[in-house]
């Protein structure tokens, strides 16, 4: 993945608020990236240009060779459909679906074929065996993240994006979340880009930026 | 895996977790309400033209100069009609004592088609099973008294002779000319060759009397109109008595206006459903968006769920409407004495489109929304997921609401006053609850005027403004429904069924003579009747409006038509009576009674094309003269009191030939004063009018009362408009709620400011459907029901009381749970 003079301006009052200003980044495959940052330094703005949720004032983004703002919107959301997974900071579940209907979610929009079995095995893969039949106001915070992990991983992803996965959580529970994200990145060869305020997050990563200013540097 | 499979099994995820109960609930009454409606008018509708049938006897007369043709007859068997052949002519009847000018009918096996006669013979009245025997005759009472037979006894009819078998005491189809009857002779039609009395020139009325299935009738009476001859007409049950006519009509809108109702309150509730749904379900689409699905998809995967939810839910309605409306016949017990039909299919179809129609054009904006929700809401919240928020949206579900407003209406003006009282209550409830909430956010800052839980749930009511504003709008369309059905319903059933006060006047004697006016008040002052009003009727011929002469072609209306052919009944006052009023011109008694004036009915001078001005020339006894139209009047038939459509100053018409006409209540039980006035004054004619108020009475409390029944079912649309939007906000209450009480509110804090804000919602919404059900109740009275408007001070203060209790009440419910909860429960729950 390679983002190149990438700017986002966002109109406050009578000026203008740069968020990120000619931003450069290259990922290799099978990388994991931290980008640390203080509040509002515009981690989650960097990551939803990077998954294409969001367009640039400037720049691009290369995924696999191909510049995600030439395509539309729809054409985006199939590309992330193939390639990238996602784990929220507030877990994003559907309340109206069960833990393993939250799971074939991905599958079925994408037409997978035996999305359940899939999604019985990467369940079973986060230890959720117990739970499949559960809505997520039944389970507790570290079982919603699991869930959406699971989730992020039952498309098998080139990309996984997460933001803040263990913001929510409790220590003990985010460093086992942390574990198992580790864990099915190696498994499946994905790269992970991850923001984050944790120190101990930061430091499983194989590199680590800082974003400052708009603009990103090793930390 | 297909999208539509994966919508079906999306659309059993949601149900299970119980996020459809809403929106299926609303649809479910909607259907459900608007199909008993529509089954059970249905029927009713059935039967009340049953019931108006009987008045012709049939469902459809063809009446005839000459000979019914044969190929009228040979249609009727075609088509599955059952026919039978009437005819009626005036003949001397001849007795041992004396002989009488009689109306003779003879019928044949079958007649009446619609309706039942009943006679007394030696054991009481009784319904009549059959037709007189060959041989036998049934005369009514006034000729066996002018006769002074009795049942058994022989008459002398033509060349034949004849026993009198009964005395005829009601025939259903004699309300129709009441003014030129003459005593009944009924026969059977076998006996009339021997009578001799039918030969070339006779005066004889054919009547071809036609009943059937309604469609069978419709498409008869399309064959027929073409091919009518001069001398033939047809007589459908409109055509009947105006009396039926406008009971029958007034009781179609009342029952339109109670479907109506339903539908609107019904599309209330679900936007607001439909809205919540969109609300629960933004993060979700974003996270699919996320996960690769495009806007068509995450819009189709919510369309083809909608579809099937509308689909099932519309049918499940459909069933439960069904149901509902045996529940309704039974209810109504043995009231309709015809008995109600089956219903037909129609209603079915109709709660289908229905259904259908109002979710999809009331959720596709919503759907529409959920579409563009940005992918990117699930990283940044503040970016308003649900963007493209306007009321034009929705401007299919409103057109898809009016067409079948319009439908259901079946007529324009109903259908355009319902519509525009509704939008007035939005477009007043909007602007009331801004200036309201402008007005009253001073009050926040000022601490020390109201207390902090009136504070606070001010800042609630002003910080969701726009919430605020479409919960009161909801509210009040609810609220304004169950008013206009409650109150403004009953007010106007009432007005209606004053128009026919229970002494409404149920006889009328005609052909007094001049010099025997006096002798009548005499005889009936003698035994204890309040002295009756008499009226002088002259027949004249109207020839000529303005100087021009007139006949029957200038007009195109077949009634108006019949008028201009035949004599006018005309008299002469010099007061106004007291059901008349003038509406244009001025009454003589202020202004010369002893100049030649006339003054006409606003209907007929509508209908002949007379104003305000014109000169009528009128023949009486050979002899013409004009005078000036110097007022019109408007005349209240339903009254049953004695009118006529044209009167003259006592100096232009005392001169000529004239008979008196009075009319009278006579308690029932009292008939022995009849009979002694026939025998005391033989050549007067007494018109029972009672069998034909009784059943224009019973009529209207048959409609009343389906109408109370189809109520319900609006009542229970409104109940779950309120529901929905209460239900709205919810949430977003309760993680307020939880919210402040983990800031340290007490319980009793956390009650008085919902309780504050919930009350003032209903204030206002209580204000503006008061405002808007009084200035709806005067436009439909005045409008479309044609009925005196009478202000109900009640309204108001039902409508506030139940605005304010009803709100907060229902408020509380919803929301007290959280009071009893540790907050993070509830947000938990929630999150």
């Amino acid at each position: 993945m390679q983002a190149s003079r990438l700017s986002r301006q966002v109109p406050v009052g009578d000026g203008v608020l740069t968020i990120l200003h000619r931003l450069d980044l290259e990922i290799a495959r099978g990388e994991s990236v931290a980008i640390l940052g203080a509040s509002g330094s515009g981690k989650s703005t960097l990551l939803g240009l990077l998954a294409g949720l969001d367009l640039p004032s400037s720049g691009e983004v290369q995924i696999n060779g191909k510049n995600l703002f030439t395509l539309d919107e729809d054409e985006r959301a199939a590309l992330r459909g193939r390639l990238i997974g996602f784990v929220f900071q507030s877990f994003q579940l559907l309340p109206a679906l069960t833990a393993l209907e939250n799971v074939m979610l991905p599958l079925e929009l994408a037409g997978s074929p035996a999305a359940r079995e899939k999604a019985l095995a990467v369940l079973h893969r986060v230890g959720l065996s117990e739970r499949l039949q559960h809505y997520p106001k039944h389970l507790s915070g570290g079982e919603q993240q699991r869930v959406a992990i699971a989730r992020a991983f039952a498309t098998q992803p080139e990309l996984l994006l997460a933001d803040e996965p263990t913001g929510n959580l409790d220590s003990a529970t985010g460093a086992r979340i942390i574990d198992l994200l580790f864990e099915l990145n190696r498994e499946q060869g994905t790269t992970l880009v991850l923001v984050t305020h944790d120190a101990e997050l930061a430091a499983r990563c194989s590199r680590r930026l800082r974003l400052v200013d708009g603009h990103l540097a090793a930390a | 895996m297909s999208l539509l499979r994966l919508s079906w099994r999306m659309l059993l995820r949601e149900w299970r977790a119980g996020e459809l109960y809403a929106l299926t609930l609303a649809l479910l009454i909607a259907v459900g309400g608007v199909t008993a409606v529509g089954f059970f008018t249905d029927r009713v509708n059935q039967a009340l033209t049953t019931e108006a049938s009987q008045l012709l006897a049939a469902d459809l007369v063809l009446a005839a100069d000459h000979e019914v043709k044969r190929e009228f007859l040979a249609e009727a068997h075609l088509r599955g009609l059952t026919p039978v052949r009437i005819l009626t002519f005036p003949s001397m009847v001849v007795s041992a004592t004396g002989n009488q000018l009689a109306e003779i009918k003879a019928v044949a096996p079958g007649y009446p088609l619609r309706g039942k006669l009943r006679i007394r013979s030696g054991e009481g009245e009784r319904v009549a099973e059959a037709i007189p025997a060959p041989g036998t005759v049934w005369l009514d009472d006034r000729l066996l008294a002018q006769l002074h037979l009795a049942v058994g006894d022989a008459l002398e009819l033509g060349s034949a002779r004849l026993k009198v078998a009964a005395a005829l005491r009601f025939e259903p189809d004699r309300g129709g000319d009441m003014f030129s009857i003459a005593p009944r002779l009924m026969m059977n039609a076998q006996d009339l060759s021997a009578t001799a009395l039918i030969q070339p020139g006779s005066r004889i009325h054919y009547r071809l009397l036609l009943a059937g299935r309604p469609q069978a009738i419709a498409a008869y009476r399309a064959w027929a109109v073409p091919r009518l001859a001069r001398g033939e007409k047809l007589e459908g049950v409109s055509d009947g008595r105006p009396e039926i006519r406008s009971a029958l009509e007034r009781g179609g809108k009342f029952l339109n206006l109670a479907a109506l109702t339903s539908l609107i309150l019904a599309a209330v509730a679900i936007v607001l459903s439909a809205r919540r749904f969109l609300e629960r379900h933004l993060d979700g689409c974003a996270v699919m968006r996320c996960s690769g699905a495009s806007q068509g998809q995450v819009f189709r995967l919510y369309l083809y769920q909608f579809l099937w939810l509308g689909m099932l839910a519309s049918l499940a309605g459909c069933l439960l409407g069904y149901g509902a409306q045996w529940v309704l016949a039974r209810q109504l017990g043995g009231l309709i004495a015809a008995g109600l039909p089956e219903p037909s299919w129609v209603p079915l179809g109709y709660g289908l489109l229905t259904g259908m129609a109002t979710l999809l054009g009331f959720s596709l904006p919503f759907l529409q929304r959920l579409k563009r929700v940005p992918p990117l809401w699930v990283l940044r919240r503040e970016l308003g997921g649900a963007q493209g928020h306007s009321l034009a949206g929705f401007s299919a579900g409103v057109a898809v609401l009016l067409a079948m407003l319009l439908w259901q209406a079946g007529e324009l003006r109903l259908g355009l006053y319902v519509l525009a009282g509704l939008t007035a209550v939005v477009v007043v409830g909007l602007l009331l609850t801004h200036v309201l909430i402008r007005g009253l956010s001073p009050l926040r800052s000022r601490a020390g005027l109201v207390g902090i839980t009136w504070r606070y749930g001010l800042s609630n009511l002003v910080r969701r403004r726009h919430a605020s504003a479409s919960q009161v709008v909801a509210l009040a369309l609810g609220l304004t429904a169950l008013l206009l059905l409650t109150l403004v319903r009953g007010d106007l059933l009432r007005s209606w069924q004053s128009t026919l006060p229970m002494h409404a006047p149920n006889r009328f004697v005609i052909n007094i003579q001049p010099d025997q006016v006096p002798l009548i008040r005499n005889f009936l002052a003698a035994r204890g009747m309040a002295s009756p009003q008499l009226f002088p009727m002259v027949r004249g011929r109207l020839m000529a409006i303005n100087g021009r002469e007139i006949s029957a072609g200038d007009y195109a209306e077949e009634r108006t038509r019949r008028l201009v052919e035949r004599e006018f009944n005309l008299s002469w006052a010099e007061r106004l009576q007291s059901d008349n009023q003038i509406v244009a011109g001025r009454w003589w008694e202020t202004n010369h009674a002893g100049t030649a004036q006339w003054s006409v009915e606003e209907g007929i001078a509508k209908n002949l094309g007379i104003r305000l001005g014109d000169t009528l020339t009128y023949q009486v006894a050979g002899q013409s003269f004009s005078a000036k139209v110097t007022s019109l009047r408007k005349v209240d038939w339903d009254s049953f009191r004695v009118n006529f459509f044209v009167i003259a100053t006592p100096v232009l018409l005392e001169a000529y030939p004239a008979s008196y006409i009075t009319a009278f209540y006579l308690p029932a039980g009292d008939e022995a004063l009849l009979n002694d006035m026939v025998r005391a004054f033989p050549n007067l004619t007494v018109i029972d009018v009672a069998a034909l108020m009784n059943q224009v009475r019973a009529m209207m409390e048959r409609i009343a009362s389906t109408v109370e029944f189809v109520f319900l079912f609006t009542l229970a649309a409104g109940l779950m408009a309120l529901y929905a939007a209460i239900a709205a906000t919810r949430e977003e209450r309760m993680v307020e709620a939880a919210v402040m009480r983990t800031l340290g509110a007490s319980g009793r804090q956390l009650l008085l400011s919902q309780l504050a804000e919930f009350i003032l919602i209903g204030l206002l919404a209580g204000v503006v459907s008061a405002l808007a059900a009084t200035g709806l109740g005067y436009v439909l009275a005045t409008q479309a029901f044609h009925l005196p408007y009478h202000f109900n001070p009640w309204l108001w203060f039902i409508a506030l009381t139940v605005g304010i209790l009803g709100v907060t009440l229902a408020g509380w419910i919803g929301t007290r749970g959280v009071l009893h909860q540790p907050p993070l429960q509830t947000l938990g729950k929630l999150g």
